[in-house]
């Protein structure tokens, strides 16, 4: 597979790591009421879908960005790719 | 119709006409007692158990393809109980030993071939910890042997001893353990379970479950409404997706594994063979091809087919730690979706919804859980408790803390 990384241009998969659904930027608040529940299902549930999937990889033998690609689980086909870091801050993230 | 040595003579003599098929190709009824999703080796084996062990209820296997189809035909047939973890060890040396008696059980040459599995170790860490899980083995009855690097080498002298880096230091040998024929062990479950009167309905995919007032009634399937008072999931690679339409959301996530065959050889390699410094398992089939396996793709995927870095990663490990491979040419390659779970292991659970039950997170190695897996789950499906092997399979230990974690790599499926 090809990761056209939005900075560096198309990189092998290879380079990467890949660390899994995009929901995982979306940490829980530890103060909230219910943040045990929150916790459990955020790190150990997954959607796990057969078809378009946000996902995390790690640019680890490049410039170590972390990336959200997005990826037909299905078919490999990769449609879309962000940096994490602005796909975070969108969602309210890192400020 | 029954094998035996008998009978091979006389349809030798008379051209092999008298076979008939080995399962009936039923019609689905309205009803059953229980309904099994999912035609693989567990699903089989479940339905097998169920109906000659447990109650003689109405049963049903609902397979959305061919049996045999999924990962029960796809993996590299290793069977072996060498765990450490008290929550699995029991339930794979109880596997090994239904193994041990599945042939003569179910009347069906499955070719369970106790050849000895290997697997090496390389620095005095490793030692250790072989020396450790040998220990575990065999205070829950199993066998575990530690053999020294001339132990080895009296076994298999063509491996890379004296590697710099990764030199092979001993190995922990079960020797009971070994592989079996994986289409045949479907194939015979599918047989004796159809001897007893259970429907294995091909071309049958379930797309979603009937639930009343938090009980399921029935299952929704390609080929019309299935009523049944109880249902038991057991699609491996699939689990995420058939969960999911009874509002379930899994510690699961599906991978690619690869396997591999190399042209046929002379006997070379007697038993099972795995690497400690890379991950890589070697045996070799009757037919005398190579078959062999290393990492996931570690990516999620439902394609049931790799991509080529896995493959060279497979090759580049094989080839460190037997170095005549790379004389041997590939012959095929394939791969299966595996339920890779938060730990690491499976689960065997009910689920809230009262008469719907999940058996799934095999990971890469639930073909040696086939007979246990099977005869649990029908246990916790007719008697709606766990069977003492397993109990600790349960959906809900990640929120009770009780993880079975044998490698330690935590909530990332495609570490363990
Ligand atoms: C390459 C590879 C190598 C492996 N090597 C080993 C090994 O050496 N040792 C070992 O112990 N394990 C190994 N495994 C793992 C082992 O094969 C699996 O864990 C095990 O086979 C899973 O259980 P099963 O046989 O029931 O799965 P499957 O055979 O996959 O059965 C699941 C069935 O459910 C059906 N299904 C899915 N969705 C639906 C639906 N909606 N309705 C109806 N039916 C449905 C599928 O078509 C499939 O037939 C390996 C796996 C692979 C892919």
């Amino acid at each position: 597979m090809i990761i056209n990384h939005p900075i560096l241009g198309p990189r092998d998969a290879q380079e990467f790591t890949y660390l899994g659904d995009a929901n995982l930027i979306d940490r829980p608040d530890w103060r909230a009421e219910n943040a045990i529940k929150a916790f459990h299902d955020y790190l150990h549930l997954r959607d796990n879908p057969a078809g378009e999937h946000r996902e995390l990889w790690f640019h680890e033998q490049g410039d170590r960005s972390w990336l959200v690609v997005t990826r037909d689980t299905l078919t490999h086909e990769i449609t879309s790719v962000e940096l994490a870091r602005d796909v975070a801050r969108e969602r309210g993230r890192g400020k | 119709m029954t094998y035996s040595a008998f009978r091979i003579l006389k349809e030798a003599l008379t051209g092999h006409k008298g076979w008939g098929p080995q399962w009936r190709d039923p019609v689905p009824q309205p009803d059953y007692d229980y309904v099994i999703v999912g035609g693989g080796g567990h699903g089989l084996a479940t339905a097998y158990y169920l109906a000659s062990k447990f109650d003689q209820g109405r049963i049903a296997v609902l397979e959305k393809r061919w049996i045999g189809g999924g990962n029960v035909g796809r993996n590299t047939t290793i069977i072996r109980s060498n765990y450490l973890l008290d929550g699995n060890e029991p339930f794979y040396e109880f596997s090994l030993k239904l193994w041990e008696g599945l042939e003569r059980d179910l009347n069906y040459n499955a070719m369970v071939s106790q050849r000895g599995v290997l697997n090496l170790v390389h620095t005095d860490a490793q030692r250790d910890s072989a020396r450790r899980r040998g220990n575990a083995m065999i205070l829950n009855g199993s066998d575990a042997e530690l053999l020294d690097a001339d132990g080895v080498r009296a076994m298999y002298p063509f491996l890379n001893f004296e590697d710099a880096r990764f030199p092979i230091k001993g190995g922990l040998l079960q020797r009971r353990g070994g592989t079996a024929r994986h289409d045949a062990v479907a194939w015979g479950y599918a047989r004796g379970a159809d001897r007893r009167g259970v429907d294995i309905i091909q071309n049958c995919e379930v797309t979603g479950f009937r639930i009343k007032d938090g009980k399921v009634l029935g299952v929704e399937t390609s080929r019309g409404y299935i009523a049944a008072d109880k249902v038991g999931v057991a699609v491996a690679g699939s689990s995420s997706r058939v969960m999911e339409t009874a509002g379930m959301r899994l510690p699961i996530e599906s991978h690619v594994l690869q396997a591999f065959v190399s042209e046929g050889l002379k006997p070379t390699i007697s038993g099972v063979i795995t690497y400690g410094a890379g991950h890589f398992y070697c045996s070799q089939s009757d037919k005398g091809g190579l078959v062999f396996g290393g990492d996931i793709d570690m990516y999620n995927s439902y394609a049931q087919r790799g991509n080529l870095p896995a493959v060279e990663d497979v090759m580049e490990s094989g080839i460190s730690l037997i170095p005549a491979l790379g004389r041997v040419r590939l012959l095929r390659s394939w791969g299966g979706i595996m339920d890779m779970s938060m730990d690491g292991s499976p689960f065997i659970d009910r689920t809230h919804i009262e008469g719907l039950y999940f058996n799934g997170g095999w990971c890469y190695g639930g073909f040696k859980a086939t007979p246990a897996s099977g005869y649990c789950f029908a246990h916790l499906l007719a008697t709606d408790r766990r069977h003492e092997t397993a109990t600790a399979y349960r959906l809900d230990r990640f929120r009770r803390g009780c993880m079975i974690d044998e490698k330690g790599q935590g909530a990332q499926p495609n570490l363990h």
